[in-house]
Order: structure tokens, then C-alpha cells, then sequence
């Protein structure tokens, strides 16, 4: 078991260290460069002036060296000018190093504030986004499943199917606007429907936008994001744990248990949901990264200033620091997800423990 | 003249729509009546799923084909007055043209409907196209690496992995970005034509490359005991694909008749660069199952050289769970363009694929939400029959 998570740790850090290192050159390339000196500096820079900016801010080394400086392995930029007034990239924090391993994540251009405080808010609100999301995705979805593994190719089985086939053929994006149009618009869909039967007395039934949500999360500001996010989810684990669930149901241990009398539902409590249970739970964890995606939809269709807003911001303005932050927290979700979801699978199936 | 009410507007969209009733009448009657003798095709008749997801997906695929005949007005002509139009309007000068928009128009006041299907043709070719792709490079490596094992296969797998704990939204911003295509140095080639080699170029080159070796090593797998066939197969094969390479990939086409604008050439390799990895792993995980079998044991004591069993004795083998992933990945690969154009990262902004329309939709969604909601639920309709019809072709499969 030891040597198993070192080895895993091992890949996780060079796969860390590929991925960051793949960013960093990406956003790195010579035109983000330039046209980060004419936003940092003037917009009407010549050539020449663009590429002296880029000398004396320490853009202008190799790109392993700069990757390594920003990761704090390799001791940072200094550059003296002609009045002897020396600046660099560590000379504030009066030390050779200052990276990501130091802490020192950068400072972002857009929000002109220290990468690390941009992210902590922002994760913060995406917390609270993803914990309702999993307070509403989990127990429906597994619930669909199980009652539609329960037993195979019955009518519930079918309905339950065909609804969990629809939400996963329902991208965030569709589900959104059609979540939007038909229950947060005053005078469409449902809410002119309410607003006729007397229900509201006016605009809509819920918020279509959730800037509110941001000091105070309510039902009215929040119910529609966290369903947009759940419902992609719900269909994809939901057909797993039917998969699973309808592969239990026909071991030869649950006809034994059938056959020795015990009520039906006791069989399917206490003997098949526990097995079942262990392919979905790998399965959740491994939704994580996609929930990262779907959370960046939302959140921009939302309007709600989460991670996922932040990261199109960073992407979009060409925020080098921020993005490359954006990225190491969505590369350490990914991969400590796949980790734990290794590590539960191992914990929950007992052939695996005990080998 | 007065706006159309529901029942009119839907009456008007089945009207329009004729020749794909027309088409889809004459498919299911053939296929009904040759059910027999058509395989898992006709096997896909028997269950409501298979039937509804086969309707679903074949209504667009024709509504694709003859766009043309469908569509009511130019799908960018701008008319004065339509801006925002609700659907059923009528036009404000109907002169000589169709006399509603029967969805409504857009914020640039252009008709919806037929946006919506033109934009059919666009998911409908880059879609199916771009799964294509993945799924030849997915299985020119996938099989390798699960037959060989070994260090071929754990460097394989851990580039896999890399591209899949990739953010998809990060890596697509990453690699559809304006800056990206012209960074890099340039390389002339033939007849005056140069090319950048820049991320995205040169990915498509890697990429593009993979059909052509793919069908190469097929053909020499199977014929390379009868040298005349094997010449004359791969002679075939090197000059379409090469001269379908040079175009699509190089933008080099000696002749000019293959071509790809650089930004849907972006599209398009961000998405096969998304989708391999996933196919690599499926296919890496069948060959490593039916490795073990007896009959791959006979064929290696038959003599028969690796790729041949690869190509010719796992991979048939494997095609049952292959085709269901196909089916699905397209709907996947769908759903990715989609993304790609929410982001504003589409093909291009004046393109009516769905993803783009609904991007452009969903900024006045409060206030006029039909501009957004069409193309989404066409996008939606599309993706459902796909997996419809995968979970119905599984369900097929499994019961020989």
C-alpha cells in the first residue's frame, strides 16, 4: 500500500510539474508578452521600446529559466538601470527566491491584487457552489440509479433511464439558458404563467443572475446555478450506478438471499447497495474536474464571480500571472480528485484491501 | 399582417422541413422492411430507444443535406425591423422572400430558423469529422500500447493522462487563442506556399498524419503476402492522403482542392486533441482483455506479425463497444464545439453553428430568451438521439 500512493504521488508531481510547465509556455508566448508590455506600459510602445520593457522586467530569458523562477527554484530577475536603482522580481520580498513554492503566486493585472488573495476569494465562492451541488447531485442520483438497477429493463427502469440519458445529453450551457428561459425570465415560460395565476405579483419566479449570491446566497439567487451544474451530473452518475446496480442484482449472493426469503427490500438495502456503491463512488470523485468545467459555464452564464468566472477574466485578459494560478489549483483539484477517488476504490472493495 | 401563433409556427416549421420527412419516411421504410438482413442496423428497430434516438439524430443529419431547400431566408442577411423579432413575425417588406421569420430574429436581425438549420451543417461536418480523427489516432496508439505493454505503453498512458487532467476550458483557451497561430517560426515549401510552424499547426500535422499511417498499416498488415494488391492499395491510400494532408494540415494543396480556414483547422484539432486520449484508453483497455484470448494465442503461433493481429484480429473484435463510443463521442464532440462557441472561441463569429448562436443569444436572455433558447434545444435534440442511439446499439450488442 505504501509503495503503491509514493509511486502515485511521484507521477502526480512530474504530471503537475508537465502540465504547469505546458501553461506557463502557453500563456508565455512572445505575442502575450508584447501585448502585456503595451497594456503594462504604453499602448503607443515602438518595437524597440516594447522589447527593452521586456529586458527590464526579466521577460526576455529562456523560458525554462523564467519557469523555474516562478515556480522558486531558480533565483528571481534583477536589472539595474542607469540611475543605479535596482528592481527585480524578489528584491520587495528581500530574497534570492520567490516563487510558487514560497508562496508567492504573482500579481494579477486585472484585479490588481496578489494572485493568492484573487484565488482564495474566489475558491471560497465556488465552495459554497460545489457543496450544493453535491448536497443536491448525490443522493438524486443515486437514487435514480438504484431504483432503475433495482430491477432491469422494468418500466421504472426505462422511464428513469430515458430521463438520466436527457440529462446527460444536456450540456450546462443548454441546460442553463432553458433553466433561464423558462424559470428566470419575467413574462416567459413558468413565470408568466405564475404571474397569471397570481403567484408572484411580478418579474420571476427565480433569479436569472446570481451577482447576489455573492454576499448572501438565497434559494431565489442560487437554485438555478446549483441545477444547472447538478443536472449534467445527475444523468452521468445516475447511469453508472444503474450499470453497477443492475450488475449486483444478478450475483449469485443476492439470489441467495432471495431464495432463503428475505423481503425484497431488504435485499437490496442491506446486500446489493453496498457493492453498488462502490463503482459511483469512484466515479463521483472522478466528476470533480468535470464539475470544474461545467462550473466555468455556469458561472459565466451566471454571472456568479467564482473560480471559473475568474478564469475566463484571466484567460480572456490576458492575465498571465492569474491564469497560471487558475491552472495550478484546477491541475491540483484534478489530480488529488483522481487520487482519493484510487485510494476509495482501494478502501471500499475489500479484493483490493486485502491483496 | 398578424404574427403566427404556436399552432401556426409549428405547422410552418413541418412544412418547411418536407424533405426530411420525405427522406426519413423512405429510410425507415427500407429499413423496416430489410430489417433481417441488416445486422445490428436492423436490430436497432426492435427497441423504442433505438428507434427514437435513430429518428432524433437522422432529422438533423437531413435537415444537414438539404439545408438549402429548408431554409427560409439567407442565414446572414440582415432585414431592417426584425431585430429581436419574436417568433412568427412578419416580415416588414416581404418582397418576394418568405413572408415570416417563423422563429424570430436575432440581435443582428437575422431569421433564427434558418440559422438553426444551416448551423446543422457546421456540427454535422465538424463533429463526425473531428471523432473520426481521434478515433484513427486513439487506435493507432491505444493498440500498441495495450499489446506491447511495457514502456511503450506506460509513456503512452501517462501523455494520455496529462491531456486528460487538462481543464478542457483552460486547454481550449489555451490553444484557440489568436496569439498562438502566429507564434512560430515559418517554413516555405512548394510553390511559394509557406507555413507556420505554430502549436496548433503543428498538432494538426501530428494529428492528420494518423489516418493516413492508420489505413497505410491496414492494408500492408493484411496484403503484405500479395505485394501487387498491397502496391496498388497503399499507392492509393499514400497519394489521397498525403494530398488530403498537405491541404488540410499544411494549407498546401498543390491543386487547391482541400483547404481548412485556420481558425476551424484550430477548432478542430483542439477537439481531436481532447478526444483521443479517452479513445486511446478505451482501446488500450479491449487489447489488453482480448490479448489473453486463444485465438490471438493460434494467430501468433500462425506466425502472423503483430500489427496484423492488431489490426485485423482485436480490432473487429473490439468494435462493439467502439461503435457504441463513437455514437456517444460525436454527441460528446458536439457538446465541445458547443463550449468552444459559448466562449466566443467558435469557428468564426459570423458562423450559425449552435454553440456561437447560443453565446450570442444569451446576453439579452432575460428579455428575449427564443434567440438562445432555439439553437439550444437543437443542440440538446442532437445529443440526446446520439446517446439514444449508443445506449440502444450497447443494449443491442450485448444480447449475442
Amino acid at each position: 500500500m505504501m509503495r503503491f500512493l509514493l509511486r502515485r504521488l511521484g507521477v502526480m508531481a512530474l504530471t503537475a510539474l508537465a502540465l504547469t510547465f505546458v501553461v506557463f509556455a502557453l500563456t508565455n508566448l512572445p505575442p502575450n508578452l508584447e501585448k502585456l508590455a503595451r497594456s503594462e506600459g504604453s499602448v503607443r510602445m515602438t518595437d524597440e521600446s516594447v522589447l527593452a520593457w521586456l529586458e527590464q522586467n526579466g521577460h526576455a530569458r529562456p523560458l525554462v529559466v523564467r519557469y523555474g523562477e516562478w515556480l522558486g527554484v531558480a533565483p528571481g530577475w534583477t536589472h539595474t538601470d542607469d540611475k543605479g536603482v535596482t528592481r527585480g522580481r524578489c528584491v520587495e520580498q528581500g530574497s534570492t527566491y520567490c516563487g510558487l513554492l514560497q508562496g508567492n503566486w504573482g500579481f494579477s493585472t486585472v484585479f490588481k491584487q496578489p494572485v493568492a488573495t484573487v484565488l482564495e476569494e474566489k475558491l471560497a465562492a465556488t465552495g459554497w457552489l460545489m457543496l450544493w451541488v453535491m448536497i443536491v447531485m448525490v443522493p438524486i442520483s443515486l437514487l435514480i440509479g438504484v431504483l432503475a438497477g433495482m430491477r432491469e429493463g422494468s418500466r421504472t427502469d426505462r422511464a428513469l433511464s430515458t430521463v438520466a440519458i436527457a440529462s446527460s445529453a444536456t450540456p450546462e450551457y443548454v441546460s442553463g439558458v432553458l433553466l433561464i428561459a423558462f424559470l428566470g425570465t419575467a413574462g416567459a415560460g413558468l413565470s408568466a404563467l405564475a404571474k397569471d395565476w397570481g403567484l408572484i405579483s411580478s418579474g420571476a419566479l427565480l433569479k436569472g443572475t446570481s451577482v447576489s449570491a455573492m454576499d448572501a446566497i438565497t434559494f431565489e439567487n442560487f437554485a438555478l446555478p446549483v441545477a444547472t451544474v447538478a443536472l449534467y451530473g445527475i444523468g452521468y452518475i445516475a447511469r453508472m450506478t444503474r450499470a453497477s446496480m443492475a450488475e449486483v442484482m444478478t450475483a449469485q449472493y443476492i439470489r441467495t438471499a432471495r431464495l432463503k426469503g428475505l423481503p425484497f427490500r431488504a435485499v437490496v438495502l442491506r446486500h446489493a447497495l453496498r457493492n453498488a456503491l462502490i463503482a459511483p463512488f469512484t466515479v463521483i470523485m472522478l466528476q470533480f474536474p468535470w464539475l470544474l468545467n461545467g462550473v466555468v459555464i455556469t458561472e459565466t452564464l451566471f454571472n456568479y464571480k467564482g473560480f471559473g468566472w475568474t478564469l475566463v477574466q484571466a484567460a480572456g485578459n490576458n492575465d498571465i500571472p492569474l491564469l497560471l494560478g487558475c491552472s495550478v489549483a484546477a491541475v491540483l483539484v484534478v489530480l488529488i480528485t483522481q487520487m482519493l477517488s484510487d485510494l476509495g476504490y482501494a478502501l471500499l472493495n475489500p479484493r483490493i484491501r486485502l491483496s | 399582417m398578424e404574427p403566427l401563433t404556436a399552432l401556426q409556427i409549428t405547422t410552418r416549421i413541418v412544412i418547411q422541413l418536407w424533405p426530411v420527412w420525405a427522406a426519413l419516411a423512405l429510410q425507415l421504410g427500407l429499413s423496416f422492411a430489410m430489417q433481417r438482413r441488416l445486422g445490428l442496423y436492423g436490430r436497432l428497430f426492435r427497441s423504442p430507444m433505438g428507434i427514437s434516438g435513430l429518428i432524433l439524430v437522422m432529422i438533423w443529419v437531413y435537415a444537414a443535406i438539404f439545408a438549402p431547400l429548408i431554409i427560409t431566408h439567407d442565414p446572414l442577411t440582415q432585414l431592417s425591423g426584425m431585430k429581436h423579432a419574436l417568433p412568427g413575425s412578419p416580415l416588414k417588406a416581404p418582397e418576394g422572400l418568405y413572408p415570416y421569420y417563423i422563429l424570430g430574429g436575432d440581435h443582428l436581425a437575422r431569421d433564427i430558423f434558418s440559422r438553426v438549420v444551416m448551423g446543422a451543417r457546421d456540427v454535422l461536418t465538424i463533429a463526425p469529422a473531428a471523432t473520426l480523427v481521434a478515433f484513427m489516432t486513439g487506435i493507432t496508439l491505444g493498440l500498441p500500447a495495450g499489446y506491447f505493454g511495457g514502456k511503450l505503453d506506460t509513456f503512452l498512458s501517462f501523455l494520455a493522462n496529462l491531456v486528460l487532467a487538462f481543464p478542457v476550458i483552460l486547454l481550449f483557451y489555451l490553444l484557440v487563442t489568436p496569439e498562438i497561430q502566429v507564434t512560430g517560426p515559418e517554413i516555405p515549401l512548394w510553390m511559394g506556399k509557406v507555413w507556420r510552424a505554430s502549436i496548433p499547426n503543428v498538432m494538426a500535422a501530428v494529428l492528420f498524419l494518423f489516418p493516413v499511417i492508420f489505413l497505410a498499416i491496414l492494408w500492408n498488415s493484411r496484403f503484405h503476402t500479395d505485394p501487387k494488391r498491397r502496391n496498388i492499395y497503399l499507392a492509393i491510400t499514400l497519394t489521397l492522403g498525403l494530398w488530403a494532408w498537405s491541404g488540410l494540415a499544411l494549407n498546401a494543396d498543390p491543386l487547391g482542392v482541400w483547404a481548412m480556414k485556420p481558425n476551424l483547422l484550430n477548432v478542430f484539432v483542439a477537439v481531436v486533441f481532447v478526444s483521443a486520449p479517452t479513445v486511446f484508453r478505451i482501446v488500450r483497455g479491449i487489447t489488453l482483455d482480448l490479448r489473453a484470448r486463444d485465438y490471438i494465442a493460434a494467430s501468433q503461433t500462425r506466425g502472423e506479425s503483430p500489427w496484423y493481429i492488431m489490426l485485423w484480429e482485436i480490432l473487429p473484435n473490439a468494435r462493439g463497444p467502439l461503435i457504441v463510443d463513437f455514437c456517444l463521442r460525436i454527441g460528446y464532440t458536439t457538446i465541445l464545439l458547443g463550449t468552444l462557441g459559448f466562449f466566443g472561441l467558435g469557428v468564426s463569429p459570423e458562423s450559425p453553428d449552435w454553440g456561437s448562436t447560443i453565446n450570442a443569444g444569451r446576453k439579452l436572455l432575460s428579455t428575449f430568451p427564443h434567440a438562445a433558447v432555439v439553437p439550444a434545444a437543437a443542440l440538446m435534440s442532437l445529443v440526446l438521439g446520439l446517446n439514444l442511439l449508443a445506449d440502444a446499439l450497447r443494449e443491442e450488442s450485448l444480447k449475442d
